[in-house]
């Protein structure tokens, strides 16, 4: 692909990076941050070009090791970022489409009746 | 084997780009923030099934087997990992990417020969180091295998110099003469470069670190992607590298620091270094039973969970007084500072991994109006982050970062370990205000007690 057309995928895809993110609250950085490095584990498709034109075995060596800290990163990556966002729950189960909260006035109410 | 023509590749490629941007896109929400992960997980897994189906590939079984070996290495990890250590990981994780960009570009400038490519080379390799080191420092820091203060020697800034400049050299020389030899001297100075850009940063500021290592790694795959002329890696670095950068300094902003004052701050004889200085002021402490009586007759409690929470793993048994709590009619919420833990956000995971609702866990704008209608304001093991003198105290180190206003909280509860200042290493006047209590002890141990008090009540 020539010159300008990948300056111009990269200069849309900076957009695209800023405008993903700009709006994530807080709760959510960690994650965030651990899917984000999930996502550049994605060298390991450069790492695989390089080792299948490897011929020397050095080269292959190096290659493999490329391959092998690649996938790490990837799986690992998107492995750690899935058992976070696995414990966050929210209040009802069920009700997944909204998350509502009662008043607060009523939500004590039904909780004091149902400790009695 | 070459099953997909060109036009089938960039179509797959193009599909994994989209599931990239889904990826970070649903972490935007609690509520589709796994399955945006999920969808990231399927575009890289599309990414890699179109190379294997679109480029001539020798030794294939070896590269299989390397993939087997590194998800066999990395899954059981990030599977068993506990989540207090999870910052460590991600750094772990970060570098190991940094060093495989770092690697594919050594091995691609054999094939490169033009001049831009070797830029492009050089850029990897550098940063890529740079990243590789930094995280692996960064690493060393959070599971303390190293100290966590900074490290500063006379002469560091003049060091950090000579390598930089010697750097530049190489890789001019790399673009020139595309030796391997010399790039192998520039990986090495990239490696000595991202470990004194980490060694000064305090304990405090490593998180943030993280981040922009993060963004770096991104930015070199982008650059690896420029050399291998992939356009998915073009597209997957830059937006990591992007989001990267807004996510770095939306953390330094939460801390009120700028992401230059904390890399370079440690230089300058930096402000985190912290005192050991101990106050001889007058404060009032308390028994965890009258604590108890506090929260237990209480209409509204915030819970002020910090670092000193994360650092005793206390925070299952915050969440069973939050709920013990609740049972009693007391309505509590968890305040969350953008820094609280070990990690922006860190506390999020911790609170949400001990079972707490994540609508209980407030954010500091949405709570700061609140803590005027809240009965008690219980601290636990935070400090600066609740310091008042971010607000009125001009020339202090931690002057402008945004706060919770615990102050405004009828009665302020803090369970601390002592009466030492925290990271900035400045007093927190708060904590001889009237309206204080203070309940000494380890965080984990002290929320023990008041849990079985409040039980008892």
């Amino acid at each position: 692909m020539d010159g300008v057309s990948l300056l111009t995928i990269t200069v849309l895809a900076v957009f695209v990076g800023f405008e993903v993110v700009s709006k994530v609250s807080s709760t959510l950085h960690t994650p965030l941050m651990s899917g984000a490095n999930a996502i550049h584990g994605i060298i390991l498709v450069g790492a695989i070009i390089v080792a299948g034109q490897a011929h020397e075995p050095l080269v292959l060596a190096v290659a493999l090791l490329a391959v092998v800290l690649a996938t790490a990163n990837l799986v690992g990556g998107f492995v750690v970022t899935d058992r976070m966002l696995e414990m966050f729950r929210g209040r009802k189960p069920a009700a997944s489409g909204k998350a509502q909260k009662p008043a607060p006035g009523v939500d004590k109410a039904t909780q004091k009746e149902e400790a009695r | 084997m070459t099953l997909l023509s060109p036009v089938w590749t960039a179509l797959l490629y193009l599909a994994a780009a989209v599931c990239f941007i889904l990826a970070l896109k649903g972490l935007n929400s609690p509520r589709t923030a796994r399955q945006g992960n999920l969808v990231g997980a399927f575009g890289a897994v599309i990414a890699v099934v179109a190379v294997f189906l679109s480029v001539h590939l020798d030794n294939i079984p070896w590269i299989v087997g390397s993939i087997a070996v590194g998800s066999a290495v990395a899954a059981p990890v990030a599977r068993r990992v506990k989540m207090t250590q999870m910052p460590q990981l991600v750094a772990l994780f970060n570098g190991v990417g940094g060093g495989a960009a770092a690697l594919v570009a050594l091995l691609e400038l054999a094939h490169s020969d033009d001049g831009w490519m070797r830029v492009a080379v050089v850029f990897t390799l550098l940063v890529g180091a740079v990243s590789f080191a930094g995280s692996a420092i960064t690493f060393a820091k959070l599971q303390e295998l190293m100290t966590t203060r900074p490290v500063v020697f006379p002469g560091l800034p003049v060091v950090m110099s000579l390598v930089l400049l010697a750097a530049v050299g190489t890789g001019a020389g790399v673009v020139v003469s595309g030796s391997q030899a010399l790039a192998v001297v520039l990986l090495l100075l990239g490696m000595v470069a991202g470990v004194l850009l980490v060694l000064p940063v305090g304990g405090a500021d490593v998180p943030i670190v993280i981040s922009l290592l993060n963004a770096f790694t991104g930015l070199a795959v982008a650059a690896s992607g420029l050399v291998l002329g992939n356009v998915l890696l073009v597209v997957a670095g830059t937006l990591v590298g992007a989001s990267g950068t807004i996510l770095t300094r939306a953390m330094a902003a939460a801390m009120g620091r700028s992401v230059a004052g904390i890399l370079f701050g440690a230089f300058r004889g930096g402000s985190t270094a912290g005192s050991t200085a101990v106050s001889e002021r007058p404060v009032r402490s308390s028994s965890a039973e009258d604590v108890a009586v506090l929260l237990g007759y209480a209409q509204r409690v915030i819970i002020v969970p910090g670092y000193g929470l994360a650092v005793a793993q206390g925070q299952h048994t915050a969440a069973e007084l939050a709920e013990a709590l609740e049972e009693r009619g007391v309505d509590v919420d968890f305040a969350i500072h953008p820094v609280a833990g070990r990690m922006p956000g860190h506390m999020n995971v911790l609170l949400a991994e001990a079972n707490v609702p994540y609508e209980s866990l407030k954010e500091m704008g949405e709570i700061n109006s609140e803590f005027k209608t809240a009965d008690v304001a219980l601290v636990v093991g935070a400090n600066d982050v609740v310091n008042p003198a971010a607000k009125t105290t001009a020339g202090s180190p931690i002057y402008g970062m945004p706060i919770l206003e615990v102050s405004q909280a009828r009665q302020v509860v803090f369970l601390k370990r002592s009466m030492r200042p925290g990271f900035a290493g400045i007093e927190n006047d708060l904590m001889y205000e009237p309206q204080t209590t203070l309940l000494f002890g380890d965080a984990k141990d002290s929320l023990a007690k008041v849990l079985a008090a409040v039980k008892g009540l």
